[in-house]
Parts: structure tokens; C-alpha cells; sequence
């Protein structure tokens, strides 16, 4: 294995483990609140659904991130009345949301686009041109043709080169570690990268994270020093939809291009295993999704990953991430302690 | 006192979640453009207006019975097991592997062989969570949730590298010999005079799901153990004071719930495909969260709500086939009905008690 298959691997990590750590951090918002999320899964689909339909129907990817976060958000609105407003079963809401988001993505799919639950793909073409031309007729009556081609032109998100990366490249591995590994992917890759300081600095360094610590473990002292546990937690709930809203976005507008059925493919539950892996802490979820991304990135490049003395089944390699969470889980390697009132609706005392 | 009498309880409380699931499930209906009136009598007509329609209807029943009553027994201890997935899925494994390596002769043979095989395999894919959160306090659901996933996994490896016969390409297992076929439902007719649901999948099965319905009943009111797991699931230090083990309820109620999920490849698997297939489940372990819920965790409740369920599920399989409504209709009806008789029961039960309340003041 040389250099560059080592920094090929490591670049498909990244992208990979981009949807996972954004909806890591969105489920670690919500469960530092006390507010269980199974539902990470539905928010990432139906948000990849809205993401992609509208930059399919516009050819702006700007416009499908904001229905992206607009579709996670609608289901964490869900989960929120369910959860803190009616005081219901977090679990079963989040079982709910997931299911609601499988099956609402492929009708309304089908509905608009007649393509068996697919989006139309978002590569530049005849298919994506058809769906594109009458917003942008609409819109070029009111800013005229040039700006309305140039507005709807752009139905993905393009890879960025950072500064420097081509003169940096001819110094021995660093050079080509920042050419090929950081620089050139997508904004939202660059957005995920820094939500992790982000995160951390909002829940270890401002009120509202002490708050939202606070009321993740111990409720009712929140409530006595007159901070309203209702109001965290929607905060929290809101915070997490707009997470999952970015990593669904990703998903279908960066690192593919367009909707398919189910592309989610369970992400929603390795981030949440990725959560319970880094114990609840913003760097860990860091560490966690990039070990995450980096298994599915050596699975997808060796589907049989010979070892010398055995060879190892892709099928292994695919269930590693919740093998090892189990494990976690255990507690015989470090315990993960969960926050202390998660999945306890939160009675006033009267 | 109660709040409300049982009878509200138990059958308006379950019915406005369905009527509220069913208006928005109309909704849905109107906004891809298509008639809710037409769609229900397309659904009403494709599983119940013919025997053909009941085979299949009574068919996936039978499926959620078997996991519905999973999740249901596992509630009773106020444990979440939404492994019922991975557990059936094995079930299936262990069926497969009793029919494939036993020569056994004749059906009634084969059956109860592979009730155990299901069984077991489907109590010892629910053991591992189970002693988890029994002695480490690893929370049930992610575990369970965790332990589908590897479920998946392990079966695919098996399906490709070790049951597949040699030469095939298909991810399955070879055929099980034919002395083990199940007689279907349609044969039973046959064989007393009359004919019924020819080519449908219903078969024996059926039967021995009503059975576990009865026993589940007499287990979980009639016995002991039943006592321990509902003072358990009811208030943990009070069972601990009574002297029952958390530890060993936790398993106990467990195990019996990965064996019901398990069996439920004796219909699938062995009834129906009469081989082992990769995703054989077909979400059916989930279904079993929804069924459980609306038959409001008693086996009474769980057999009406998996006779719903076959009704939704082979009407859906019509609707896909007769107008341009997608099969995906039943995961959103199956979501709202979760989210409303699961997640949002204090919604539709808080106005109902302070009704009940009201009345009974100006009764009084």
C-alpha cells in the first residue's frame, strides 16, 4: 500500500464520515438536553429528500439547503411536541419519525418527479434541464435571463480548492496530504469540521450550554433557578434538526448527486452509536465519526480484506461500527455513562 | 381513582389514535393527488373481498402476531426491544438450519423441530442485549437497535459464503426438503370439501400464532413469572422489595421475546419461501412495535392490531398495483399510527380524561 492509496482512503473518509459527524452532533445536542433522538435517521432522509428536490426544481443548491433544514426541522418540530410538549415515549417518537420519513420521501417523490421515489440526478444534463427550465423562466421575468441561468446553475455543491494547494503539494507529505485529504471537498465538509470547536465552545463555555448541560442531568434544579425546561429543550431539538438538516443536505447534494430511496442507509444509526463511542463529547464524536468513516472507506475499497492469515468479509467490516458500540456499550473498554435525565419527560412540580 | 373507566381506556384511546392516524394518512392521500375513498375500497376489496385477499391478509398477520407479541411481553417488564428485526431474522437462520442438516419425515415433525430452532436462535440473538442491560446498564434499545445491524451483517456472510448451494448466485439457502412443507390453509380447506385462498401463503402457522396469543395471556395474568415481570416492569424497587431479581426478569422477559420475534420464521421462512432469502423479515419486526402499541400490550389487542396491519399490508400491495399510489402508503400509515396510540397518547388521552372527569362531576 503506497502514499497515495493511503491518501485516497483518508479522502474518502472525510467525505464519508461528514454526514456522520454532523448528525452526531445533532443527536449529541439533543441527549445533552435529556431529549433522546432514534430519529437522527428520518431527519437525514427527509432532509436529503427536500435538499435534493428543490436544487432539482431551481438548480440551486442554496435553495435545497434551506429546504433541507426546512424538512429536518419540520420532523424535530414532531419530536419535539412529542416528546417534551405531550411528555410521550422519545423512543417510540423517534421510531415514528423514521418510519413517517422512509415512507414520505418515496410518495411525495413519486408524486413530484414520477421517477420511482428518486429525485432527478443532479448532474448537469437534459433530465435536470427539464425540471429546471419554468423556474427559471419565472425567474428570469424578474431579474432577467443572464442572472436567472447563472442562479439556477448551480444544482450541487462544487468541491473547493483551499489556498495553496497545488504549490504546497511538491513538499514530501504534508504537501499532498493538504492537496488531496483537506483541501477539495464541499463547503458543508469544511461547516462539519468546524461545528466541533463550535460545539464545544457553545456547551462548555456560554450560559446556554451550562443550561443545556444542566438540564440533560438534573431538570428540576433548571427549573427551580427559573430557566424554562420546556424552552432548552426546543432548543436543543431545534439545534439537532438543523444538524441533521445539513448532513441530509450533504448527503444528496455533495456527496451524491440527487435522492435515491433510503440513501440514509442507517448513517442516522452509526451516528448515534458514534455518539455513545465518544461518550457524549463534542471531540469524541470528532474521533469516533472519523474512525466510522474510515471502516466504510477500507470497506468500500477492499471488499475482502486480506489480512496475511485471514481474510476479512466486507459484511464484517460493515458491522464493525455497531460491534464496537456494543463492546462500548459493555463498558469493558471505558464506560460510556449517558446524560443522567435522557428520555425522562420533565413533569413541573406543582 | 381512575380517571376514566376501563373501557375508555382501553378501546377510545386506541380508536381516535387510528381515526387521527387514518385523516392524516387521507391527507397524505389528497396532497400526492389521488382519492382517500377510492383508495380504501381498492385496499377494503384487495385483501378482504376475496379468499385470495384473506390468504395473504391472514399471512402477514401471522407475522405481526409473532412480533407483536415479542415487543408486547418485553414491554410488560418496561423493556424496549425493537430488536424484534434482528431476532426474527435469525429465527429464520435457526429454522433454516434445522430443516437443512435434520431428516426429518413429515411436516408435524418438522414443525415443532423448527419452532425450537426458531426460538432459540431468536431468544439467544436477544440474550446478549438483554444481559447487557441486566448487568452492565447498557441501554436496551441501542443495544437492540445495534444488534439488528450485526444481525444483517452475519446473515448476508452466512447466506453468501455457507448455505449458498454450489452454483448458485442467489444470497439463499437451498431448498427445504418437501416432506417439511407446511400444509397451507388452502390445502386444509381442500382436504375438508371446500375451496379457499388458492395460492396464498397462509398456512398452518396461523394457528400456532392464535396459540401463542393464548399462552402469552395465561403467561404474562395466569402465572407467577407473569406477576414478576409486570411488578417489575411496573415499579423496579418495589419488585426489588418483593424480592424478584431485576437480573434475572430482564432476561427472562427478554429470552421470551427473541423466541416469539424468532418464531416467526416458521411462517415466513418455512411456510412462505420454504427457504432461506436475505431480508426475509421485510421489516416485519418493526410492524411488531406498531401492533403492540395499538393492541395496547395485550395479546387480545395484538392479534386485532396484526389482523389491521395484514389488512394494511396486503391492501397497500393492491393500491400499488391498481392505482398510481406507492406501497410506501403503509410505512407512513404505520408511522402515524406509532406516533399516535406510542409517542403522542398523552395528546389524544389528556382532553378524553378531563371529559370523563367532567361528566362524571356533573353526575355526581
Amino acid at each position: 500500500m503506497d502514499l497515495n492509496t493511503v491518501l485516497q482512503i483518508l479522502d474518502s473518509a472525510v467525505r464519508l464520515m461528514t454526514p456522520l459527524l454532523l448528525a452526531c452532533l445533532a443527536g449529541l445536542y439533543s441527549e445533552r438536553a435529556g431529549v433522546f433522538d432514534i430519529g437522527l435517521e428520518g431527519k437525514m432522509l427527509m432532509a436529503a429528500f427536500t435538499a435534493a428536490s428543490v436544487a432539482a426544481l431551481t438548480g440551486n443548491v442554496w435553495l435545497g439547503l434551506i429546504a433541507g433544514l426546512a424538512g429536518s426541522l419540520a420532523l424535530a418540530a414532531v419530536h419535539g411536541a412529542a416528546s417534551i410538549t405531550f411528555r410521550g415515549n422519545q423512543l417510540i417518537s423517534g421510531v415514528a419519525i423514521n418510519f413517517l420519513a422512509s415512507g414520505l420521501t418515496v410518495l411525495l417523490g413519486q408524486k413530484i418527479f414520477g421517477l420511482g421515489g428518486r429525485t432527478p440526478s443532479l448532474t448537469p444534463g437534459a433530465e435536470l434541464d427539464a425540471q429546471v427550465t419554468p423556474f427559471r423562466a419565472w425567474l428570469s421575468g424578474i431579474t432577467g435571463p443572464d442572472t436567472a441561468a447563472a442562479l439556477t446553475a448551480t444544482p450541487r455543491f462544487g468541491d473547493i480548492t483551499l489556498p495553496f494547494a497545488d504549490s504546497l503539494r511538491g513538499i514530501p507529505v504534508v504537501g499532498p496530504l493538504y492537496a488531496e485529504v483537506i483541501s477539495g471537498h464541499t463547503i458543508l465538509v469544511y461547516v462539519a469540521f468546524l461545528m466541533v470547536p463550535l460545539t464545544w465552545w457553545v456547551l462548555y463555555r456560554t450560559r446556554f450550554g451550562l443550561r443545556l448541560r444542566a438540564v440533560g442531568e438534573n431538570p428540576a434544579s433548571v427549573d427551580t433557578a427559573g430557566v424554562s425546561v420546556t424552552r432548552l429543550r426546543f432548543a436543543a431539538v431545534a439545534i439537532a434538526g438543523l444538524l441533521c438538516g445539513l448532513a441530509g443536505a450533504y448527503l444528496a447534494t455533495g456527496l451524491s448527486a440527487g435522492f435515491v430511496k433510503e440513501m440514509t442507509a442507517g448513517r442516522g444509526f452509526i451516528a448515534l452509536a458514534a455518539l455513545i463511542f465518544a461518550k457524549w463529547r463534542p471531540w469524541g464524536a470528532l474521533g469516533a465519526t472519523f474512525l466510522f468513516g474510515l471502516l466504510e472507506a477500507i470497506a468500500n475499497r477492499y471488499p475482502n480484506l486480506d489480512l496475511g492469515i485471514v481474510t476479512v468479509p466486507s459484511m464484517f467490516m460493515n458491522a464493525l461500527p455497531y460491534i464496537l458500540t456494543v463492546v462500548i456499550l459493555a463498558g469493558f473498554v471505558g464506560r460510556a455513562v449517558p446524560p443522567r435525565a435522557g428520555g425522562e419527560p420533565y413533569v413541573k412540580e406543582r | 381513582m381512575e380517571k376514566m373507566p376501563k373501557w375508555a381506556d382501553v378501546l377510545l384511546t386506541p380508536l381516535i389514535s387510528l381515526v387521527l392516524a387514518m385523516a392524516i394518512s387521507a391527507l397524505v392521500i389528497l396532497a400526492i393527488g389521488e382519492s382517500p375513498a377510492l383508495a380504501l375500497t381498492t385496499m377494503i376489496d384487495g385483501a378482504l373481498g376475496s379468499s385470495y385477499g384473506w390468504g395473504f391478509t391472514l399471512y402477514y398477520a401471522t407475522n405481526f402476531i409473532f412480533t407483536g407479541l415479542a415487543v408486547m411481553v418485553a414491554y410488560h417488564a418496561s423493556l424496549f426491544n425493537i430488536g424484534g428485526e434482528g431476532q426474527a431474522a435469525m429465527g429464520g437462520l435457526g429454522v433454516a438450519l434445522v430443516l437443512l442438516s435434520l431428516p426429518l419425515p413429515h411436516w408435524a415433525l418438522a414443525l415443532p423441530a423448527a419452532m425450537i430452532g426458531a426460538a432459540l436462535f431468536g431468544a439467544a440473538w436477544a440474550l446478549i442485549p438483554a444481559w447487557l442491560q441486566a448487568k452492565r446498564g447498557s441501554h436496551i434499545v441501542i443495544t437492540t437497535i445495534m444488534f439488528n445491524f450485526i444481525a444483517a451483517a452475519l446473515l448476508n456472510y452466512v447466506l453468501v459464503n455457507l448455505l449458498r448451494p454450489v452454483g448458485s448466485m442467489d444470497p439463499a439457502s437451498a431448498r427445504f426438503p418437501n416432506e417439511t412443507h407446511l400444509p397451507k390453509l388452502s390445502d386444509m380447506a381442500l382436504s375438508l370439501g371446500f375451496e379457499w385462498g388458492k395460492n396464498t401463503p397462509a398456512n398452518i402457522s396461523f394457528f400456532v400464532a392464535v396459540a401463542a396469543c393464548v399462552l402469552v395471556w395465561l403467561l404474562i395474568w395466569r402465572t407467577r413469572l407473569g406477576f414478576e415481570i409486570r411488578a417489575f416492569g411496573k415499579s423496579e424497587p418495589a419488585a426489588l422489595y418483593a424480592g424478584i431479581s431485576p437480573v434475572r426478569i430482564t432476561i427472562i422477559a427478554m429470552l421470551i421475546s427473541g423466541g416469539l420475534a424468532g418464531m416467526m420464521a416458521i411462517n415466513n421462512v418455512m411456510g412462505e419461501a420454504e427457504r432461506l432469502v436475505l431480508n426475509a423479515v421485510e421489516g416485519a419486526g418493526f410492524i411488531g412495535i406498531a401492533v403492540a402499541l395499538m393492541g395496547r400490550n395485550h395479546p387480545l389487542g395484538v392479534f386485532l392490531a396484526a389482523l389491521l396491519f395484514g389488512f394494511l399490508y396486503q391492501g397497500g400491495g393492491e393500491l400499488a398495483l391498481w392505482t398510481s399510489i406507492p406501497r410506501e402508503l403503509i410505512v407512513v400509515i404505520q408511522a402515524l399510527v406509532i406516533l399516535f396510540t406510542g409517542a403522542l397518547d398523552n395528546m389524544v388521552r389528556g382532553p378524553l380524561e378531563r371529559m370523563f372527569m367532567a361528566m362524571r362531576k356533573r353526575g355526581a
